[in-house]
């Protein structure tokens, strides 16, 4: 495509300009070495540096050598681990699609229009992102359950009660999921060159159709790494899924809370489970490896 | 393409462009009058920050008139027409070609958003990539075509939605000089066959000049000359004009042969003229000399001191100050001869027969 060659041009040219020709080469030969040390590193940071790496892979690797490799054909033929993992599976992508319905919509409206508050809506759009998984479940409670606010006015109106229901896990993932997706979306969309939809305009696109059939798109790379993202996060929920939606085998119980579960009657059940856990992450991973961490390095 | 506005009265005598165009946008505002009859094409010449695009998105919708502006496109009026409603194609100064959308349906996007059926508008924007010699390049991406060929495909997804309004902006500006040469040829022949009313902003006075009938010169938000290429290429009334040009250009008062300058020095010249008025030489007129001349019968002497010196195309131009300032072209050789140098003293004669003056 040529819009990263374009908007590395726009990011050079400024630098240029200020910077002057001897800066310029100087900032040339950085770009060669792609800005490593020579001669090694001092050991007051390698040495932490090394420990911080342990820290984070000792417990995949204690995962891997306890797992019980031979048990390991029936402990995930179980008819539980399947319903489990079925369950997960079905609510981490029906949360995706909620979120991709709800939040693109919202990421545009972010990134595209001005209005008073804009700051404030986004900060309470990320909120999920920081607020402990439990007290939005215990939110949503507050507001979706049987006395809860609107959950009230469902239950009486319309018969629907969502807590202790898939659809209450699909909920409670799509609310803790959804910061991910506007996020990503909304960044991609301020990369993207708005004047393509002035383009689309111009020809007769209404600013719907615009968005629908040229910034829909060029956007794509983003909403797909979002959606990953937002997939990723709904598959791993455990504290809002069991606040409002219980643990309720094929159910609402999925993957995270039959682990919890496993833990305290079969840890070999439990070290199973995360293993296939395990083994989902790290295809997200290598889903998401040309598109984020090539980009980020 | 039939009339967006339906309410709009239409009378067959208003044909073309009527607009006034005006925009505020902090201290800066942009008032200009521009009218054009179906047929011509208009170009609008400026520098940088005249305010020329911001004239394009007005015209296109794209940037809201302020009060005071309107705009009338064959009799009906368009002030409140959004963009996606006006009978009005772009060529925007770097294109913007969908780059998801292959050659082919970049161009035919105009016709689907009007409402043609997939194929039909297939076979339309095929036709237009004909006509445009871009028929093998039909399923290519915009990312593989060359700067010519996307300038092409810019032009005909702009025409294909048949508009009453082109609007290019900086239309060869992306181009290298090479390829700046064919296109604006071929840009001149589409103008040429376009029967409705064509609008091109440009900082380059020759694409000015070689595309359109008429000239609209805009600095700093308004017109500050109009008319045909060769009309403002002789009578420049602004020093941007006549540097654009290439021309040396002073106001002063005129009385019969001598035009005298706010600055002080007079120029003769063969025009008898009274009253304020302009006076413009090419700098080809100009002759040096390191001493004062003595048998010249140029009749326009002046002491000059040189301030720089470039080279323009195979001359020389010297930048002259003092008494009047002025630029000189000169031979490589007389250069060489004359030993100038920035600072350098010497004497500059015009004759009277090379100066051009008309009223101001």
């Amino acid at each position: 495509m040529s819009d990263p060659v374009t908007s590395l041009d726009k990011s050079d040219a400024p630098a240029d300009t200020l910077m002057g020709g001897p800066r310029r080469g100087r900032g040339r030969t950085r770009g060669r070495t792609g800005g490593r040390v020579r001669g090694g590193a001092p050991p007051a940071l390698l040495l932490p540096a090394l420990v911080g790496l342990l820290f984070l892979l000792l417990p995949l690797l204690a995962l891997l050598v306890r797992a019980p490799w031979r048990s390991l054909p029936e402990q995930l033929t179980e008819p539980e681990v399947w319903q489990a993992l079925q369950l997960s599976l079905f609510s981490a992508t029906a949360a995706t699609a909620v979120c991709l319905v709800l939040g693109v919509p919202l990421a545009w409206l972010l990134a595209r229009t001005e209005f008073p508050g804009r700051g404030l809506v986004r900060a309470l759009v990320t909120l999920p992102l920081v607020l402990p998984p439990v007290v939005g479940g215990v939110a949503l409670l507050l507001a979706l359950g049987r006395n809860g606010v609107v959950g009230k006015l469902l239950d009486s109106w319309f018969g629907i009660t969502l807590p202790f229901t898939t659809a209450g896990v699909v909920v409670a993932e799509a609310f803790v999921a959804m910061p991910f997706l506007v996020i990503s979306v909304e960044g991609t969309l301020r990369a993207a060159d708005p004047r393509y939809e002035e383009a689309a305009m111009t020809l007769g696109a209404s600013r719907f159709t615009a968005f629908r059939r040229v910034t829909l798109p060029l956007i794509a790379p983003g909403i797909a790494a979002g959606s990953v993202l937002a997939w990723a996060r709904a598959l791993g929920e455990f504290g809002a899924t069991i606040t409002f939606a219980g643990n309720f085998p094929g159910r609402t119980q999925t993957m995270p809370l039959a682990v919890y579960l496993a833990l305290q009657s079969d840890p070999d059940a439990a070290i199973a489970l995360s293993l296939v856990l395990l083994v989902v992450s790290i295809a997200v991973l290598a889903g998401l490896r040309d598109r984020w961490l090539t980009a980020a390095s | 393409m039939t009339d967006a506005t339906p309410t709009a009265t239409t009378a067959p005598s208003d044909k073309g462009l009527d607009a006034r165009l005006v925009v505020r946008r902090g201290s800066f505002r942009l008032d200009i009058e521009l009218s054009a009859a179906p047929g011509d094409v208009v170009a609008l010449l400026g520098p940088n920050g005249a305010g020329k695009t911001t004239a394009l998105r007005a015209l296109a919708g794209l940037t809201p008139l302020s009060e005071g502006g309107r705009l009338r496109l064959d009799g009906a009026s368009l002030d409140r027409t959004p963009p996606e409603s006006r009978p009005v194609g772009v060529v925007f100064q770097d294109y913007l070609l969908f780059p998801h959308l292959s050659a082919l349906d970049n161009v035919a996007f105009g016709p689907r958003c009007q409402g043609v059926p997939k194929a039909e508008a297939r076979a339309q924007a095929a036709a237009w990539l004909e006509r445009m010699g871009l028929a093998d390049h039909a399923g290519v991406r915009p990312r593989r075509l060359s700067g010519g060929q996307a300038q092409r495909v810019a032009v005909a997804r702009a025409l294909a939605t048949h508009p009453r309004l082109l609007l290019l902006d900086e239309p060869l500006a992306a181009l290298d000089a090479r390829t700046r040469l064919d296109v604006r040829a071929q840009l001149r022949h589409h103008l040429a066959d376009f029967e409705a009313v064509a609008v091109l902003v440009t900082h380059d006075p020759l694409d000015a000049m070689v595309l359109a009938d008429r000239l609209v010169v805009v600095e700093d938000g308004r017109v500050v000359q109009e008319g045909s290429p060769s009309d403002i290429a002789r009578r420049p009334r602004t020093d941007y004009i006549a540097q654009l040009v290439g021309l040396n250009l002073y106001r002063g008062e005129a009385e019969g042969h001598t035009v005298r300058l706010e600055t002080g020095p007079a120029i003769t010249t063969t025009e008898k003229l009274d009253g304020p008025v302009f006076v413009a030489f090419p700098p080809g007129a100009v002759t040096l000399h390191r001493d004062r001349p003595t048998g010249s019968s140029a009749r326009n002497l002046w002491q000059c001191r040189v301030g720089g010196l470039e080279t323009h195309g195979d001359q020389i131009r010297a930048d002259l100050t003092g008494e009047l300032r002025l630029a000189a072209d000169l031979t490589t050789v007389a250069a060489a001869e004359l030993d100038l140098r920035p600072g350098a003293v010497v004497w500059a004669t015009v004759k009277a027969a090379q100066t051009h003056a008309y009223p101001a």
